[in-house]
């Protein structure tokens, strides 16, 4: 028994080190990465080890371990996150000529601590029938009187809508984005509550005519196992705002080597795999995500959408006004 | 010292110095002081953050949201404490006192949703009855009607919230206090009969009061789990104190705010539960006759069946069977889209660690019960205070209470290493599954901790004198006098742990180690993508998986009663 129990114990505190190896802590969900690590491991030989989590919460445990930690990499799904994380002095910078040819610089740190893998645009979804796409223009005007009780928004809490608040003050300032999300929040349907997929349906359900939300929600919703959910994506569309002035707001899924990196060259390796033609077609296609450069074709789904202006804003300015962002919704009271 | 056990246990000097005489080394009593010491660190590091400075965080929450975390939490508190009295203690008597169709089976399925965690029952129900649902579409497509044009309840509201935690989390109170009116003798509630009292009377003047050490208990482990949830409310969009401590720390970049929004929460159980200690004061709830005849069951007819049965199904019906077969069609609707081969693994990945827990926590349990009944002191007392706190704190930060020590250890070892020895030990124990079992017995061991503190108070001390008396040694008193009546409370703690655990979500996603996942993180994984019908398979493997512990354990409450199998 007494053996039996330290075995046990033993076994739990076994952290395995093994030759080749790269350890992830990634905010990217088990399905939606796993697939594309294993080609990894099969093509290199090296053991790609993976903790999926919600990034701020890797991020903390990331600072807490300190120079021990395992992790060689972290994924984040956000921007916002990513800069939290190279502000929280748990990255460090790379230098590889080969990714910095692939991906634009828009979308990766200036100084190289974190690196966009695919993209998604926060755009306008709206209903077919009761809405005109020729009313629709820019962000600035869903804070407009005429969408009074027309709008649905899940939280703020959300890291999406931080960021793009985020980009409204670094375009803008503060008191122009206070304005601006004072106006959006008097012209919500209901509380914001549930997720993007939620704003979508009730949108078809006829709660609201506008749903602010990410591409690929709206992209799975097309693409869903369940028939309601397609038959909702049906009656709705997708408005990418701004076309005539910055763009489209976008964002990134991406990742960055941790300052604690025991295996540095293999990751760096892996995020260079990440980046190549055949990863980027698979990475963001299953997500129904726009692959980070411009020489892979995105999903069908997405290109049935046509071509858009999209804001070319360093992403970095989204981490940096974070903070503020949330501040102010606070203010606004958008909940 | 002795002067306290007296007041303590109403019991004449002496009379527990044989078994306290097992307690009598100071070094068990040390060690198990470690222990409880060791297992505060979490929650004694948030407290201590109450004197950090935050750098007008505080200013900013209180001008803006602060008044609304407050509000809220304390609606979900009143709102689901009185659903959860209304829903557990009636039928708890019901069943217990009155015969009716059905009621042998309502004896177990009213613990059912027990199984089921507070943020899948969430998810489900906002999957039926949201805007988008099939309920609602159908309203609208039948009475050609838009949106707005008929009244439809919120689902996704802070009501919404009140009833989704209060129909998963009655089993709490249905549970103790079943097992309270069980153990209650017979002829107390036939004097109160004697004296006059409808049956009516008998429940609400004798009944209750005998049994409120056993509600409140059990209405405390709801009212803690409704603080520290933090998976219905964030999905609902309801701003309370968790989700609140969640977007200063992120959000706001606060995790000193952050904590100290957690200490607060901390204090304020504190001050609840010594609130309601000093209300008791210095009652005790022993019961003084020993007549154990076998229940008199009142066989109900008429309205008063009929009355019965629908207040006994309802909870059932809306806390398990409605959830469990909406799951069960999406789970067939999505099985072919699901990976199989990982399913195995992931169901014993949690059992291992629902089991390991489970028995550490009542093996922990009752050495700190014993010792606390034993050894009275002002450090153990203190340190079973604390020890509570653990079930009101949300997973997280308690998994970031594990994470700070744990780091520190590790880092710490590692440096003397490296500087003596010239080796690296790296991280020894963050990262593995010793990290996640610990925080597992951070969060749950209150749960553990009230039961048997419960248990062991139905034990007289006089029963250990007149054990005494017959020449027991005081092992053999434990074993042949506590033991036996402490049976059901054992096995309660740690099936409430097991199911507890199979549930727990947010400590485990943040400090397991590479490459292990449970049933609870793939629901979760998938619900988060806004795949909630695809995540229904693995939520039901969680449910399924707890079923069978809750049956079990309805199936010990029933026979819990002294005398059950002795014929009248």
């Amino acid at each position: 028994m007494v053996r039996k129990l330290s075995a046990i114990f033993l076994a739990m505190c076994s952290t395995q080190v093994l030759a080749a190896e790269v350890n992830i802590y990634s905010a990217r969900q088990e399905n939606l990465i796993k697939p594309i690590l294993d080609i990894f491991s099969e093509r290199t030989g090296v053991t790609v080890n993976l903790v999926t989590g919600s990034a701020d919460e890797l991020i903390q445990r990331l600072s807490l371990e300190g120079a021990n930690s395992p992790a060689d990499l972290i994924i984040a799904e956000d921007v916002g996150r990513l800069y939290r994380a190279k502000e929280a002095g748990v990255l460090q910078a790379v230098e590889s000529p080969a990714i910095n040819a692939i991906i634009p610089e828009q979308y990766r740190d200036s100084e190289g601590f974190w690196y966009g893998l695919t993209l998604r645009s926060r755009v306008v979804i709206y209903d077919k029938e009761r809405v005109n796409p020729a009313d629709l223009s820019t962000y600035a005007d869903l804070a407009d009187p005429k969408w009074n009780d027309k709008i649905c928004v899940r939280s703020s809490s959300n890291i999406y809508n931080q960021s793009l608040v985020a980009s409204m003050i670094s375009r803008n300032g503060v008191e122009a984005t206070e304005a601006w999300v004072t106006g959006l929040v008097a012209n919500f349907a209901r509380d914001p509550q549930g997720g993007d997929r939620d704003q979508i349906t009730a949108v078809a359900a006829g709660q609201c005519d506008l749903a602010i939300s990410n591409t690929y929600y709206f992209g799975g919703m097309l693409n869903s196992a369940n028939e309601a959910e397609r038959e909702a994506a049906q009656a709705v569309a997708v408005f990418f705002p701004d076309q005539n002035g910055n763009g489209a707001h976008m964002n990134i899924s991406g990742a960055g080597l941790t300052k604690a990196a025991k295996n540095r060259d293999a990751a760096i390796q892996l995020m260079e795999f990440m980046v190549s033609e055949e990863a980027q077609a698979w990475y963001a296609e299953v997500n129904n995500e726009f692959p980070v450069r411009s020489d892979v074709a995105a999903s069908e789904v997405l290109q049935s959408w046509g071509t858009f202006k999209a804001d070319d804003i360093a992403l970095e300015e989204l981490g940096i006004h974070n903070a503020e962002a949330v501040r102010i919704m606070d203010r606004a009271g958008w909940q | 010292m002795s002067s306290m056990i007296n007041s303590l246990d109403k019991a004449p000097e002496g009379a527990l110095s044989s078994l306290r005489s097992v307690f009598s080394n100071r070094l068990p009593t040390l060690g198990i002081l470690l222990v409880c010491i060791l297992l505060s660190v979490p929650v004694l590091t948030i407290l201590a953050s109450v004197t950090n400075n935050s750098d007008g965080v505080w200013q900013h929450l209180y001008e803006t949201v602060l008044g609304d975390y407050v509000t809220h939490s304390l609606t979900l508190l009143v709102g689901v404490g009185l659903m959860v009295l209304l829903l557990g203690i009636g039928p708890a008597w019901l069943v217990t006192m009155t015969r009716f169709p059905g009621s042998r089976v309502l004896e177990w399925a009213l613990v059912l949703p027990l199984a089921m965690p507070a943020y899948i029952i969430a998810y489900t129900y906002t999957g039926m009855l949201d805007v988008g649902g099939p309920l609602q579409m159908w309203i609208r497509e039948t009475f050609d009607l838009r949106f707005g044009e008929y009244w439809f309840p919120q689902i996704r509201s802070l009501n919404g919230a009140v009833v989704m935690l209060s129909l998963v989390l009655y089993p709490y109170v249905y549970l103790l206090s079943r097992m309270a009116f069980i153990e209650q003798s017979v002829c107390v509630l036939e004097v109160s009969r004697t004296l006059g009292a409808t049956p009516f009377k008998a429940f609400t003047r004798v009944a209750i009061p005998l049994a409120r050490p056993a509600i409140i208990a059990g209405l405390s482990l709801v009212l803690m789990e409704t603080l520290a949830d933090y998976g219905t409310v964030q999905y609902f969009g309801v701003s309370a104190f968790t989700t609140g401590i969640f977007r200063t720390w992120f959000g706001l970049g606060s995790l000193t705010a952050a904590a100290q929004l957690a200490a607060v929460l901390m204090i304020f159980i504190l001050f609840l539960i010594l609130a309601e200690h000093w209300s008791r004061q210095k009652a005790r709830y022993h019961h003084t006759s020993n007549k154990y005849t076998r229940l008199p069951r009142i066989e109900l007819t008429g309205w008063k069946r009929a009355g019965a049965m629908a207040y006994c199904i309802l909870p059932v019906l809306l806390g398990f069977v409605i959830p469990f077969v909406q799951l069960s069609l999406w789970a067939v609707d999505t099985w072919h889209l699901i990976d199989k081969e990982s399913f195995l693994t992931l169901f014993f990945n949690s059992l291992e660690l629902a089991s390991i827990t489970a028995v550490i926590a009542l093996l922990l349990g009752l050495l700190i019960t014993y010792t606390k009944r034993l050894r009275p002191t002002l450090a153990t007392r203190g340190m079973v205070r604390v020890l509570g706190l653990g079930y009101a704190i949300p997973g997280t930060v308690i998994a970031v209470g594990v994470l700070i020590p744990f780091a520190w250890f590790d880092n710490t070892i590692d440096a003397w290493m490296r500087e003596y020895f010239d080796i690296s030990t790296g991280l020894l124990l963050s990262g593995t599954l010793v990290a996640v079992v610990f925080a597992y017995l951070v969060r749950f061991l209150p749960v553990s901790l009230n039961t048997l503190d419960a248990g062991l108070g139905k034990i007289k001390p006089t029963m250990d004198d007149v054990g005494r008396s017959m020449g027991l040694r005081p092992l053999q008193i434990l074993r042949r006098v506590h033991m036996p009546i402490m049976r059901g409370s054992l096995l309660t703690a740690s099936l409430l742990v097991f199911v507890d655990v199979l549930k727990e979500l947010p400590a485990t996603l943040i400090l397991r180690p590479f490459n292990f996942n449970t049933l609870a993180i793939r629901t979760y994984e998938l619900a988060n993508q806004e795949r909630l019908a695809e995540a229904s398979s693995t939520a039901l493997m969680i449910v399924l998986a707890g079923i069978i512990p809750v049956i079990i354990l309805s199936q010990t409450i029933s026979r819990s009663r002294p005398g059950h199998d002795a014929s009248t």
